[in-house]
């Protein structure tokens, strides 16, 4: 199993950069996106270095496609495995989707049809990734915009399924939840009552923006009341765990990002505090 | 259908908008297929905007746009990572502007930028202990990182005024190729242009030649005293540069390179 941490903390972002290496922020860790760091070196390398040796880093992946039909890029995986070793993340964590397929990389995170077949196949992959790597990994629920049908199983029954079958964590974005339940007509609740609570290692908490027809996961504005809700909902069935703000575009000042933060916090401690 | 197929149905989607793949799909896939083309094209424009910052002021944005589209349509990604993306754009530009060579020049400058960025580390030599080395025999070895570009036009003052935010001059044919040396020096990348009789030296030292035959060469052209005033300007530069990762004076000196080296 891997270890819980019960900690709260925030994605890295270049904006913050220098507010992260020249201050000590109150956070308990941070989360970097791999891909950026699975370089050969120079700065970006060296300032990875300096926040590892500042706070807890989790490495968070956009790229492993672990539900390619025609398996893992094993090139990617000696990189991340040599980032890895060098960082000592406190998770390593990428998402329930596929973006490459016979030498084409979408670099998108696009949806999986939760059928037998898929599930076979994410499951072998995900057994490769962690061969390769040498421990465990956490999975993100992705947001969708696509639901296949007909299908073999729900969303949080393939979740709960992998994690059974490959000994896998579940890396909880909360947004993503509330996206995909708009888009495709479930309950939010059902989803987060159905997870494998005990495999929860890290929550994601997010804003997202109507498009045209459907909600989409932008994670360019602050979380929303709706997601700050399912949170409150779910967290007295985890218990203390990884909590953070995953913000990707319009980055705003730290000081917001900290202030987000503290909601979490004060949610975590009150929920918390009435469960036990 | 097997998930083989779809995903090739969605990869034929978003590299062709393929109506009958969308079809395969689902008939109400139809908005969810709309994001994910959405975001397909949005990003890999946003990559090469991002890279080629320079070519975009110099081309301006109507101009740049079309050619990303183009470079979409016709390049579809292939790499885990976003970084290696740009990597054919400046043949993209090549094609598209072959009128106007300097374009792809400038994008393939800012291309060698970025890759030296990420390159590999490596720690230059100091200055201490050199005047104990044997350099008749000495063999150099360069930072990996070091790139050299060849240039037709004058697309490298093009860039510098543009990241300096001058006015550029026109655009014109050199009457003589140019070469950039782009190399990294710590944290910092860096270029200069470089005469014809430095690239030949450098080729020739990387190729596994010792500093002593290169005087030798160098004098047979100029002259003893011109040769070896040249040749220490170049190393003293080299050195100074940080582009020196190792000297070497014990090794066997690799086979005489000839006497004039392509890039």
């Amino acid at each position: 199993m891997i270890p819980s941490f019960p900690g709260f903390g925030l994605g890295l972002r270049k904006p913050h950069y220098a507010d992260f290496l020249d201050h000590r922020i109150a956070v308990d860790f941070l989360e970097v996106i791999s891909e950026n760091f699975m370089i050969d070196g120079g700065r970006p390398r060296r300032i990875l270095r300096d926040i590892r040796a500042r706070y807890p880093v989790a490495l968070h992946g956009v790229s492993m496609s672990i539900g390619s039909a025609d398996g893992l890029d094993q090139a990617y995986l000696i990189r991340l495995r040599a980032l890895v070793d060098d960082i000592e993340p406190l998770f390593v964590s990428d998402h329930l989707s596929w973006s490459r397929i016979e030498e084409f990389s979408s670099h998108d995170l696009l949806p999986l049809p939760y059928t037998q077949e898929a599930f076979d196949i994410v499951s072998a992959n995900i057994d490769r990734a962690q061969n390769a790597l040498g421990r465990a990994m956490l999975i993100e629920n992705p947001s969708t915009y696509i639901d296949f049908a007909p299908a073999d199983m729900t969303e949080w029954q393939f979740i709960d399924a992998l994690c059974a079958r490959t000994g896998c964590g579940l890396l909880l974005d909360v947004n993503n939840v509330f996206v995909s339940a708009s888009n495709h007509g479930f309950d939010p609740i059902a989803y987060l009552n159905a997870v494998p609570h005990d495999r929860v290692r890290q929550i994601h908490l997010a804003g997202h923006s109507q498009g045209d027809h459907l909600l989409i996961d932008t994670h360019d504005r602050t979380v929303p009341p709706s997601v700050w809700q399912l949170y409150a909902h779910v967290l007295p069935k985890l218990g203390p765990v990884a909590t953070m703000i995953e913000r990707d575009d319009a980055i705003p000042p730290l000081l917001d990002l900290l202030t987000e933060l503290g909601t979490a916090r004060r949610i975590a401690a009150g929920k918390l505090e009435e469960a036990a | 259908m097997s998930l083989l197929a779809l995903q090739r149905d969605m990869r034929d989607w978003l590299m062709r908008e393929d109506g009958a793949a969308a079809d395969r799909i689902g008939a109400t896939a139809a908005p969810g297929l709309a994001v994910y083309q959405n975001n397909y094209r949005t990003q890999l424009v946003a990559c090469l905007e991002s890279s080629f910052q320079r070519t975009r002021a110099w081309i301006g944005e109507d101009m740049f746009l079309h050619a990303a589209v183009h470079h979409i349509d016709n390049v579809p990604p292939s790499s885990w990572t976003l970084d290696a993306y740009g990597r054919d754009f400046p043949a993209t530009l090549a094609r598209l502007h072959a009128a106007d060579p300097e374009i792809a020049e400038i994008a393939g400058i800012e291309l060698a930028l970025e890759d030296l960025f990420i390159a590999a580390d490596s720690s230059a030599v100091g200055l201490d202990g050199l005047g104990d080395l044997d350099w008749d025999r000495a063999v150099l070895t360069f930072a990996p990182s070091i790139n050299l570009l060849h240039l037709n036009t004058n697309g490298f003052v093009i860039w510098s005024a543009l990241v300096d935010q001058k006015e550029p001059p026109a655009p014109q044919y050199l009457d003589r190729p140019d070469v950039a040396l782009l190399w990294r020096q710590g944290e910092q990348c860096r270029i200069r242009t470089i005469d014809d009789a430095e690239l030949q030296a450098l080729l020739k030292l990387r190729c596994g030649m010792t500093f002593g035959a290169l005087c030798r060469d160098v004098a047979l052209l100029l002259g003893e005293e011109a040769g070896m005033t040249l040749v220490g300007r170049w190393l003293g530069s080299w050195l100074s540069d940080h582009m020196v990762v190792a000297i070497d004076d014990r090794v066997q000196a690799a086979a005489r390179c000839s006497s004039h080296l392509q890039l």
